[in-house]
């Protein structure tokens, strides 16, 4: 084994399965249920919004998803394979034609939306 | 048991906790190490543990080595390190492997830094260097003014001996106190620290249990146990 097998030995037990979360892309809308723990207790909290980038492979893997919260965007970087993560639900399915979508943090307003993946829908988002 | 090591680090990575915590961790392969000299009070006026480290073959070695690890009942080994300790509860011939560090909240790690050949003043040693306008030219990164003509002494011909300026950085032994001990895999001989340490993936480093610890990780030992 080398040294990046060993590294990746490491982590594997940690690593989610494949079917813990629905296919999705860069460019869908997506709910991200996020555990909270506060003292004792234990919730979930939503966070729904677009997904702009995926970086990194195995235990390092990220999304990047992009909301707008009063008037100001918001990005969060969700590790995939964190325990806080419970559930990850596709609400919308965007085309995305590159997989980076950062030039979104200059749109505003209508031209902000991404056009639905069904493409007869235009600017479902 | 004493708690000593050398390995290879290996790479970093994160782990996570049970509750979400998301901790950066080294990857480093310890042991197991054989000790190869047991140092005491009368043969060698201080006492001391000698490990060694990774087998090699025979005609790889030197005659002084097979015959000093011979003396261990071990094959000739790469690497030889010494921990002081006094009163040490291992025997000549003994293997540590990484589970000496069961129960062991915190650790240094020790190795020798990346070398970063020759750098200026702002890189080595955190100046601020000149200022990008107001008339600076071609000087932006320049240390600036090194002080007067003045030896140790008062004054003389030199500048001060010690003076901070430009040159090779990198490559020194380094230290990296109490670093936490994540978790360890005895199959494979692994042991996860959190944090960085010094070196290159593939680097030698010695391990030791923490030789002092900060008030903060002092108590989190002691609740430990």
């Amino acid at each position: 084994m080398n040294r990046q097998e060993t590294i990746e030995s490491v982590t594997s037990d940690q690593l989610k399965s494949d079917d813990q979360y629905p296919v999705f892309s860069v460019g869908d809308t997506l709910d991200v249920h996020v555990r909270i723990i506060e003292g004792e207790k234990e919730r979930v909290q939503v966070y729904q919004g677009v997904l702009i980038a995926q970086k990194g492979r195995g235990i390092n893997r990220t999304i990047t998803v992009r909301r707008i919260v009063a008037n100001e965007g918001v990005e969060r970087i969700f590790p995939l394979h964190s325990p806080r993560i419970a559930k990850i639900d596709v609400v919308r399915r965007g085309d995305a034609r590159r997989s980076k979508l950062y030039f979104l943090r200059e749109r505003v307003g209508k031209s902000r939306r991404l056009r639905d993946q069904r493409r007869g829908l235009k600017h479902v988002n | 048991m004493t708690a000593a090591l050398l390995g290879y680090k290996l790479g970093m990575t994160r782990y996570f906790t049970e509750d979400g915590k998301n901790i950066p961790v080294t990857v480093i392969e310890a042991g197991p190490c054989t000790v190869t000299q047991v140092k005491d009070q009368d043969n060698d006026g201080y006492e001391a543990v000698q490990i060694g480290f990774e087998e090699i073959k025979p005609r790889r070695s030197t005659m002084p080595v097979i015959g000093h690890d011979f003396k261990a009942g071990s094959v000739p080994l790469r690497h030889h390190r010494e921990l002081r300790c006094e009163s040490p509860s291992v025997d000549l011939g003994d293997t540590i492997t990484v589970t000496c560090f069961d129960g062991i909240p915190f650790v240094d790690v020790l190795g020798v830094s990346k070398g970063k050949g020759f750098q200026g003043g702002m890189k080595r040693h955190n100046f601020s260097g000149l200022e990008a306008s107001h008339g600076v030219k071609r000087r932006h990164r320049s240390p600036g003014s090194i002080g007067g003509h003045a030896s140790n002494l008062g004054t003389g011909p030199k500048i001060k001996k010690g003076k901070r300026m430009a040159g090779r950085m990198g490559g020194e032994n380094m230290t990296m106190r109490s670093l936490e001990v994540v978790s360890f895999d005895e199959k494979k001989n692994l042991l996860l620290v959190k944090g960085t340490v010094p070196g290159p993936n593939g680097a030698l480093v010695f391990i030791r249990e923490a030789v002092r610890l900060n008030k903060q990780k002092a108590s989190a030992k002691k609740r430990a146990g």
